[in-house]
């Protein structure tokens, strides 16, 4: 028990990036907080007082040490900035090829959902060498997926979808923890992430229990609840065809254009008339209250894995 | 040790005060002298500290074990949420502006009181109502929202005493903004014969910062706090999604108001620092204009960076990038008020008083609260280290070892002044030793732990991270022995300490050249300023013509 670790596991693709300029950062404030512990120590020691009736000079001050301590702090923090800001604006867009894993945060469990159908609570198995790509949502209050040896946060808000995304380097199991407070057992809403080379991770997402895709599943609940009736194969009377829709811009009933990706269909659903398509009247009724957080994200890989008519897409 | 050249007799308090002046438990509640109001503020803060201590004890306490075993997970979260909300609202915010700004401002600039001596009675009594009720919560079960309030929990989904809290915060925001605006107007209409603007001491300029902050930024924590009442209790929706509103819309109203309530906390402590710096090296302070400036930049920057508590949650990566390249300015003027005041120790006549040993602590803990900033304001960075014990670690350091250390050498620095004795200076000096290793050996274990992963606000926690929480806890241990000392000797000091004479340190200042303590008019002839602040290197006035007063 007593030893411990003093830096954390280093995971992922973008760790070691992270954890450069981590250590940049450390040597930085290392070297000023020395820096300036010794002036002061050293002046108190030279300067003290020996007298009671000393007057030191007055010295008003310095143009050009004020200069010079504006400008190198200033330096300074704008090639931390660019450091920061450029590994966080490359972290952010996940690879297109990721492989898409759905997060649903509720007070206190991880719900995860495999495109092949799998789920899990509390625990993400993932292949080695594979971005994966985390759509993820939460059916109450605010929570943080948080992988620490990924360097990994992202919080999970109600009502809508935040992504995340990593792709891990080492075999092995990995904490998961929710950084943002959501009550009472906020400590206790976390498990684990298992990274397993990719012949285990087959074995793992083949084995046991091997149901309905999630896209399958979707295509059920697409059929439960009519939707079908008005965005048939073909559709365009009552309602647009689904089909090779997912990521097309299109275009809105009083002009605007807007990305069909997950958030849009997310809202389509549960308040249909915020942005109907262009040619289309707004008589879709909401399906709020009646689909739950992982229907609806079963519903989206369906309508993901609803290839165009003439054979574009995938 | 006389300040009187050539006379060795003790030094004496005056006949008559402010202290003594009237007695009666009335005489303090009705008072409209702002040294009196500034005392029953210290004295209520001094409540809240000792409130907001206690509850820090068991967190501590808890995290010793990774078992949350000694409090229930309910008992923690209300114990972490009421010891933010306590120490934020009702100790830091009005410790030094509230007490000791109160106390002090009319006499640096030679007034015989605030602008509106009425309002700050109110302000107090304003104070008093918003903590009643937040002590009432308290009582009522305790609230466990954590004190940044997030929507939906706090508006939907937590059981505990959230209204009371909110009401609470909602009161006493009232009473940052009246004593904002008493001083503002105070600063600008009631200097005395020349104390122009660019002579005022910098604890002044410190001051009519925050009071800008005071006055521009609670509106808005009291807009939002209304805002989640609304929803609350007529279902109007503006933070819970279920009603068509936005959880992050909350978070920027709250930290629009919060981010720049840090400034409100560390400004006033710059002020202290600048006064003791120069004082205790008998130096003039170095650039006095650019830290005077350096302030009032940090009070404008301070609204422009709210964003950096948001870069997980969900806004926008280009609003992320914004946030976080106007937050990094504000390490600039915060390094060039350090730069300064080491400058300043440069061929001075440096002494080891208790106030010049907090202050020099307080650069030292302000410079590593204030670099690791630049960890959180790093996109890539903070994404791992953002709501971890990193966090907790940086603003403990800018808030414990900055505000507070700050506060303790005002305490220190001016309780002569205060009580007209002196306390036991090596009971001082002890104490701030014990302070500073305290809390170095409790904060900075905590840094480790966050870059490690360990999340903030967790009862339990895994095993690898204990190590790390032991030493904390022994160091808060140490801690609050640290604040305990000062406790009991000022409070001995009241009765026993010697007198202290007008002038104990031989300070510059207005507030130096009445008696200790002064009497109800601060001055008897109102004082002409005919050199500037911090004019060390002149020779005393008591020494040229003795003491002017008392």
């Amino acid at each position: 028990m007593w030893e411990f670790p003093l830096f954390p596991e280093q995971a992922s693709t973008i760790a070691g990036g992270v954890d450069s300029l981590y250590l940049f950062l450390v040597g930085l404030t290392a070297f000023f907080s020395v820096l300036i512990f010794t002036v002061i120590f050293v002046f108190a020691i030279i300067y003290r007082r020996r007298s009671d009736d000393e007057r030191p000079e007055a010295i008003e001050g310095s143009h050009a040490l004020e200069i010079f301590w504006s400008v190198v702090p200033f330096v300074i923090v704008m090639v931390i900035f660019t450091w920061g800001a450029s590994l966080y604006f490359r972290n952010a867009r996940s690879p297109d090829d990721a492989m898409e894993v759905n997060v649903v945060g509720k007070q206190w469990m991880w719900k995860i959902q495999h495109p092949e159908g799998r789920r899990e609570i509390n625990e993400l198995h993932v292949p080695i060498g594979r971005p994966v790509r985390l759509t993820m949502t939460s059916e109450d209050v605010i929570h943080s997926f948080y992988v620490p040896a990924f360097r990994i946060k992202m919080d999970v808000l109600p009502g809508r979808y935040t992504t995340a995304w990593f792709e891990a380097t080492k075999a092995g199991e990995f904490h998961l923890f929710c950084a943002e407070y959501c009550g009472t057992e906020h400590s206790k809403m976390g498990g684990k992430v298992v990274v397993l080379d990719p012949p285990a991770y087959e074995r793992w997402v083949g084995g046991e229990e091997q149901g309905e895709s999630l896209a399958d599943l979707g295509a059920r609940r697409f059929i439960e609840l009519r939707c079908e009736n008005c965005h048939y194969p073909g559709a365009g009377e009552r309602g647009p065809s689904l089909a090779g829709l997912f990521g097309r811009i299109v275009p809105l009933e009083g002009g605007g254009t807007v990305e069909a990706d997950e958030s849009y269909f997310r809202e389509s659903v549960l308040n249909p008339r915020a942005k109907v398509v262009a040619g289309f009247q707004p008589v879709m009724p909401t399906f709020q209250g009646q689909i739950s957080e992982e229907q609806l994200l079963e519903l989206i890989a369906y309508v993901r894995s609803l290839k165009a008519p003439q054979g574009e897409g995938r | 040790m006389s300040a009187l050249t050539g006379e060795d007799a003790p030094p004496q308090a005056p006949r008559q005060h402010y202290l003594n002046v009237t007695y009666g438990v009335r005489s303090w509640l009705l008072t409209l002298d702002h040294k009196r109001i500034g005392l029953l503020y210290l004295a209520s803060i001094t409540v809240f500290f000792l409130l907001g201590g206690m509850f820090a004890v068991m967190i501590r306490a808890e995290l010793v074990t990774p078992a949350g075993d000694l409090l229930q997970a309910e008992t923690y979260n209300k114990m972490f949420t009421m010891h933010g909300l306590v120490m934020v609202f009702f100790f830091l915010i009005p410790s030094i502006p509230a007490a000791l700004g109160n106390f002090l401002i009319p006499l640096m600039i030679g007034a015989r009181d605030l602008a509106f001596p009425r309002l700050n009675l109110l302000s107090w009594y304003v104070f008093i109502v918003g903590g009643l009720f937040t002590l009432f919560a308290v009582v009522q079960g305790g609230v466990d929202t954590g004190w940044t309030f997030y929507t939906p929990y706090s508006s939907t989904y937590s059981n505990s005493a959230v209204a009371a809290t909110a009401v609470g915060v909602f009161i006493t925001g009232f009473s940052s903004v009246l004593t904002g605006l008493n001083f503002i107007v105070t600063i600008h209409k009631m200097r005395a014969p020349g104390l122009t603007w660019f002579r005022l001491p910098l604890f002044v300029w410190a001051h009519y910062a925050t009071s800008l902050i005071m006055v521009l930024g609670t509106p808005v924590l009291t807009a939002a706090v209304v805002l989640v009442a609304l929803e609350h209790l007529l279902g109007i929706g503006i933070f819970d999604p279920k009603l068509g509103g936005d959880p992050v819309l909350f978070q920027h109203l709250f930290w629009f108001y919060s981010h720049p309530a840090v400034y409100i906390m560390i400004l006033p402590s710059m002020g202290v620092v600048s006064e003791v710096i120069s004082c205790f090296s008998r130096k003039r302070i170095f650039g006095y204009k650019v830290i005077a400036f350096s302030s009032l930049a940090i009070a404008v920057l301070g609204f422009l960076v709210w964003g950096h508590h948001m870069f997980v949650s969900g806004q926008s990566v280009y609003a992320g990038m914004i946030f976080s390249f106007l937050s990094f300015f504000v390490a600039i003027p915060s390094a060039i008020k350090v730069f300064n005041w080491t400058a300043t120790l440069y061929k001075g006549s440096i002494s080891y008083d208790t106030p010049m040993m907090y202050a020099m602590g307080f650069i030292g803990l302000f410079t590593i609260g204030g670099l690791t900033g630049l960890f959180l304001a790093s996109l890539a960075v903070d994404v791992h280290v953002h709501d971890t014990y990193f966090v907790v670690a940086h603003f403990h350091y800018i808030m414990v070892g900055g505000a507070l250390m700050g506060y303790m050498a005002a305490i220190h620095f001016w309780w002569p002044k205060i009580s007209g004795r002196m306390y036991p200076e090596g009971w001082g000096r002890f104490s701030a030793l014990v302070i500073f290793i305290g809390f170095n050996l409790t904060f900075f274990p905590q840094f480790i732990l966050g870059y490690l992963g360990m999340p903030r606000r967790y009862h339990a926690y895994p095993d690898e991270f204990q190590v790390l929480n032991v030493m904390s806890t022994a160091g808060a241990t140490i801690l609050g022995v640290g604040y305990l000392i000062p406790l009991i000797y000022l409070i001995w000091s009241m009765r026993y300490g010697p007198r202290a004479g007008s002038n104990p340190w031989k300070a510059k200042g207005l507030e130096w050249e009445t008696t200790s303590p002064p009497p109800t008019e601060n001055f008897l002839t109102t004082p002409l300023v005919t050199e500037e602040a911090y004019a060390y290197a002149a020779p005393d006035v008591e020494e040229q013509e003795g003491a002017r007063v008392g």
